[in-house]
């Protein structure tokens, strides 16, 4: 295979790589004047590179590139059907949450051309590491996304919280990124090669199960799953809003998807070993999200323990196993994220003499001063919650469906009890939008941000409540193939 | 004279004691947020000591482009953390570790 087939292979992430250097050069003459064009340039590439995914998703079929290496004979790069999926969900997320940061991005003064790249270089990070086929093309992705990550938490350079959120980060991912590389190498040694298919061919061995030990803790890391949360609400809290609900929404489904993935391919031989730990990571990260968020007064800090619950509920569905739980994974990250991505929104537009809010009680009486936003906002806080109407409850019917045919009843019993109690929380927000008078008044609400929220919360009532058919057929596609 | 031969347990002992050197100098350092990052280099180069001695025993070169690698992202990671301590120091004018406690809650 000659390089332009492997380049037209890997397109999604070709275009994104491409437009990331090329935003780089056009930043350097234009600077920060053009951040503006930037942007948009950067939603279209995210876009673009989105449709390429849907593009691969309709052949069918897994698609390699670069297995022309005689050193890599199953190639470095593997885009399943099942990480097509994800890569198109994360995609268009970035894209989303690019679009609605310009506002926020310019009312603190931090409208600079490396914002759009950033998150372009991210998003690269995330559909790479979802495309490894090896263990270096994984770990390459993971910290293209990483680094990205670091600076984009950093990037209100003139806030302490900001900073600190930036080096917290740093800190604690560069320890994750430490752990996952100490496990690959140990299943390197043990199984004599990094590729997918050599791990999953390799005998079982104590210096395998080890690595995977390892190989788990550092993306589980990635995905903010307990008990290697620790960071999450501090990062959510402390780095800027548009930042966050990029964090919360692209990277967290590619994490969740190359975590299930790896799994799934190459430890999928050697499931024995890490399907209970899977499920008590699972129920650990469901109780601690559901009881963390009850004391918290930041509405970042309760969304930031509210995606660790999130991501407890999907990893039930990679406990499951492939046959019963791939699908079902899918299916609650893709509503999760993007109920998730209308919430960030509705926090983007709580802005009060140009100030970002984020506290409950700066939702007070929400309905009277914006009729819309609030609604929206509850529609997407009842889907996240998992309440019927709401698209959301389908996503957990499906995890707990797959939980109950894999024999894990009572992680299934974890997870509705911290679906009860995680209530508490969201119920509260809804009460301070609903029942509360209202506190002083609230700045314009932007177009973009808006559209999103309207956008996202029809997905969530009525639309994906009546067609969830359709999502639940493409994921199905999706973890067969 | 037996026994003295390097094998591979001995590359994996040195570089499991790195890593928890590493590992350590993160948790326990209460003083200084350098000293964190050099730790990070720590179990970077524990992981560079076991890829290439596996390389070697497995009679496989991935191991070493694995470990080529690594000390690529290793520099890289460096820069970043080096950055994001600056914009830090700017912001607080310390960079001790037990004053990192804006956020919490």
């Amino acid at each position: 295979m000659d390089f332009l087939a492997d380049i037209s292979n890997a397109a999604p992430e070709a275009i994104l790589a491409g437009f990331g250097l090329a935003g780089l050069l056009i930043g350097a003459i234009g600077g920060d004047r053009i951040s503006g064009l930037l942007r948009f340039l950067a939603v279209i590439a995210l876009a673009a590179a989105a449709a390429a995914a849907v593009v691969q998703f309709g052949r069918g079929e897994s698609i390699s590139a670069f297995a022309s290496d005689p050193l890599a004979p199953d190639g470095l790069y593997k885009a399943t059907m099942f990480t097509i999926f994800a890569k198109v969900v994360a995609y268009g997320m970035a894209a989303a949450a690019l679009l609605m940061s310009g506002g926020s991005l310019k009312t603190a003064q931090m409208e600079r051309y490396e914002y759009p790249l950033l998150v372009v270089f991210a998003s690269l990070g995330a559909g790479m590491m979802l495309s490894a086929n090896d263990l270096m093309t994984l770990y390459v992705g993971i910290e293209t996304l990483s680094l990205s990550s670091y600076v984009l938490a950093a990037f209100r350079r003139d806030s302490v919280k900001s900073a600190e959120a930036g080096l917290k980060y740093f800190v604690l991912g560069a320890l994750a990124s430490g752990l996952l590389l100490y496990g690959s190498s140990l299943v390197y040694g043990f199984t004599g090669g990094t590729g997918y298919a050599a791990i999953a061919a390799a005998p079982e061995s104590i210096g395998l199960t080890f690595g995977l030990v390892f190989v788990i803790c550092g993306l589980a890391f990635k995905a903010s799953a307990a008990p290697f949360h620790i960071w999450t609400p501090d990062v959510y809290e402390g780095a800027p809003t548009p930042v966050v609900a990029f964090f919360a929404t692209a990277p967290k489904i590619a994490a969740v998807g190359v975590l299930a993935h790896i799994l799934f391919s190459a430890f999928g031989t050697h499931a024995a070993s890490w399907q209970q730990i899977l499920a008590i990571i699972a129920a650990l990260s469901m109780l601690i999200g559901a009881f963390g968020a009850l004391m918290q007064n930041s509405i970042k800090r309760i969304l930031a323990y509210s995606s660790i619950s999130n991501v407890g509920f999907a990893l039930i569905g990679v406990a499951a196993g492939v046959e019963d739980g791939a699908s079902s994974v899918l299916v609650y990250m893709t509503l999760y994220v993007v109920a998730t991505l209308g919430m960030f929104g509705g926090i983007l537009a709580l802005r009060r003499g140009g100030k970002a809010v984020d506290q409950v009680s700066d939702l007070n009486g929400l309905v009277k001063s914006k009729p819309g936003i609030a609604l929206g906002l509850m529609v997407l806080i009842f889907s996240v919650a998992g309440i019927p109407p709401a698209a959301g409850f389908w996503g957990k019917l499906q995890v707990f469906t797959a939980g109950i045919s894999a024999d894990l009843l009572w992680l299934v019993l974890v997870g509705a009890l911290a679906s009860v109690v995680s209530l508490g929380y969201y119920l509260r927000i809804v009460w301070a939008m609903f029942m509360k008078p209202p506190g002083e008044a609230l700045d314009r609400t932007e177009v973009s941000v808006g559209l999103i929220v309207a956008l996202t919360s029809l997905a969530m009532f009525p639309v994906l409540t009546i067609f969830i058919q359709l999502l639940l057929d493409a994921a199905a596609r999706a973890a067969g193939g | 004279m037996a026994g003295a031969e390097l094998g591979l347990g001995h590359y994996m002992a040195v570089s499991a004691a790195l890593f928890t050197i590493g590992v350590f100098g993160i948790f326990v350092n209460r003083k200084n947020i350098i000293v964190i990052l050099m730790s990070i280099e720590l179990i970077l180069l524990s992981v560079n000591i076991n890829m290439v001695a596996f390389s070697v025993f497995n009679g496989t070169i991935m191991g070493q482009v694995f470990a080529m690698l690594v000390l690529t992202v290793a520099a890289a990671e460096a820069a970043v953390g080096l950055a994001i301590l600056v914009v830090y120091f700017r912001n607080r004018g310390e960079i001790a570790v037990e004053d990192v406690n804006v956020l919490r809650g």
